[in-house]
């Protein structure tokens, strides 16, 4: 059976919509198959949340009296991109406070970078301003102190080039050193295994060939409405599949764009790592428009059949050989112990599945009660077929280190 | 009652000798241990919930000091937020005590105080700060 999305819309509309989670299609599909699944089943929501470092914020102050084009600004201490217009502004969620110690005595904490001052403007925090400039005739003023808060700023939206890495690496450790990295601590000989995704929860699993996802798809960001703006940097939809359509190591990821004043404390979070940095941890959700039965297929996916490759951060992943040391289902990582070189490794997640799951309810919640409309793709994103080349830099001219 | 943490150290020659099992027998002590690494011709450290009558908790603490067990309280704490923690389950493969587990059902991450030891590995292991050290 098919259907559109005007049609998913129309039943949303009159509460008529059926909608389940991602982890209730998976036992749908086992039960009745995807033929009577996508007849039964109109739209499948899903969610993550996750530290997504590609994330940040454009924020318009408003101009001040004399007004002023800044060419330096830092909110909290934490530098915001400033080469836009005058009051403009770009924070990443990467950029470290000013004076920060960084990684000079290893491991670094971290403890306060963009990340962190996007949550303390949600959580309605004030925060000190301070930018310079050159001083123009129109711009007279040379620098500006002083406070905001996120009601008094004219916009804040939330412009994430990267979030939603559909399936991740497992990252271990098989050095004798404990390495501290993006994906967490990992200890000497194999200590333990960190993975980073939602598994048969995460958006871009559930729709593995983009198949109904791209821009203009209505999703949960941070707690409020948002829209998947492009395709994610670094996608790259030409990565090995199973049998499944599901990707065996990271492939698709989204632009996201929503509206950071309607977000929420508890669905973004400023993040640390230790020894790596700062980061975000944001919750995205995206609603599956069930439109035919091979996304009813693709939905029905379960944590035995997602895999994805282990791999070892101490030399494999910095130097890029491209090594793997095997793979692994997410529902082995989810059960705690994996199998590595023969040993039996704890494993532990970097992404919340609880807040997950609750996401998923949560916009099944939202389209369920008519109030969250599904955003038909304007076009989907970029697919398997699409003959996208994932690039690396030139080699280095010999000056670098 | 009287009912603590403490850290006890095991010199090396200590190692060998049974000691402990005498806080039962003779002071009539209860304890928990929440954490033990003694090997021979290793210091040993362990860290127990000694509990007991008063009297018998202080005779049972001069017999340790006594034996030449060195002994001091364990007076940190390690105190979970739990409006910054996301249940992400970072600190879990971090925690030697199993203070910190996974709910395999619903995916929360437990944090059983009883069971921590202070340890504070869990603290640098979590992305939003969310485990703290008390004093």
């Amino acid at each position: 059976m098919t259907k559109t999305v005007e049609e998913i819309n129309k039943k949303i509309r009159n509460r008529k919509a059926v909608v389940v989670t991602a982890e209730e299609m998976a036992s749908v599909v086992k039960k009745d198959g995807a033929e009577k699944a996508s007849e039964k089943v109109d739209v499948v929501t899903t969610g993550t949340f996750g530290p997504m470092c590609s994330s940040g914020v454009f924020l318009n102050f408003g101009q001040s009296k004399p007004k002023i084009k800044m060419h330096k600004v830092y909110l909290n201490d934490v530098e915001a991109y400033s080469g836009l217009a005058a009051v403009d502004a770009y924070l990443g969620a990467t950029q470290m406070s000013r004076g920060d110690s960084l990684n000079r005595i290893k491991p670094g904490r971290f403890s306060y970078g963009g990340g962190h001052v996007i949550e303390d403007l949600i959580s309605g925090k004030k925060i000190k301003i301070k930018a310079s400039a050159y001083g123009t005739d129109c711009y007279p003023r040379l620098s500006y102190d002083g406070e905001i808060r996120l009601k008094d700023i004219n916009e804040a939206i939330m412009c994430s080039p990267r979030n939603a890495y559909q399936n991740y690496n497992c990252a271990v450790n098989v050095s004798d050193k404990t390495v501290y990295t993006y994906m967490g601590i990992l200890k000497p000989h194999l200590g333990n295994a960190n993975y980073c995704s939602a598994g048969q929860l995460s958006p871009l699993l559930n729709d593995p060939e983009y198949r109904t996802i791209g821009p203009g798809t209505r999703i949960f960001l941070g707690g409020a409405r948002g829209y998947v703006s492009w395709n994610g940097t670094q996608h790259n939809p030409g990565v090995q599949r199973g049998a499944n359509g599901v990707p065996c190591k990271p492939a698709g990821t989204l632009m996201v764009t929503g509206n950071l004043k309607e977000m929420s404390p508890e669905w973004i979070k400023g993040a640390s790592m230790t020894g790596y940095g700062a980061s975000l941890i944001v919750a995205v959700g995206v609603p599956v428009p069930v439109l035919d039965e091979k996304i009813a297929a693709f939905c029905g996916v379960s944590d035995e059949d997602i895999y994805c490759p282990i791999v070892d951060y101490s030399k494999d992943y910095p130097q890029g050989t491209g090594r793997t040391l095997g793979k692994v289902s997410y529902a082995e990582l989810r059960r705690g112990e994996i199998k590595v070189k023969g040993k039996t490794v704890p494993a532990a997640s970097l992404s919340s599945y609880y807040k997950a799951r609750e996401i998923a309810e949560k916009v099944k919640e939202w389209v369920e009660e008519g109030s969250f409309l599904l955003g038909r793709a304007q076009e989907t994103l970029p697919g398997p077929s699409s003959n996208i080349s994932f690039k690396s830099l030139p080699p280095d001219s010999g000056r670098g280190k | 009652m009287k009912s603590k943490k403490i850290v006890l150290h095991f010199p090396k020659d200590l190692v060998n000798k049974p000691i402990v099992y005498r806080l039962i027998k003779e002071y009539d002590l209860s304890f928990n241990i929440l954490k033990a690494k003694i090997l021979p011709d290793e210091e040993g450290l362990m860290v127990m919930e000694l509990e007991g009558d008063e009297s018998d908790y202080r005779k049972g603490v001069r017999y340790l000091k006594k034996a030449g067990v060195s002994m001091q309280p364990l007076s940190k704490d390690v105190r979970r937020d739990d409006e910054k923690c996301t249940h992400c389950g970072a600190c879990v493969v971090c925690c030697p005590s199993e203070a910190l587990s996974v709910n395999r059902k619903t995916g929360e991450i437990n944090f059983e105080t009883e069971k921590c030891i202070a340890c504070e590995l869990c603290i640098p292991a979590c992305p939003t700060k969310a485990m703290v050290l008390e004093f």
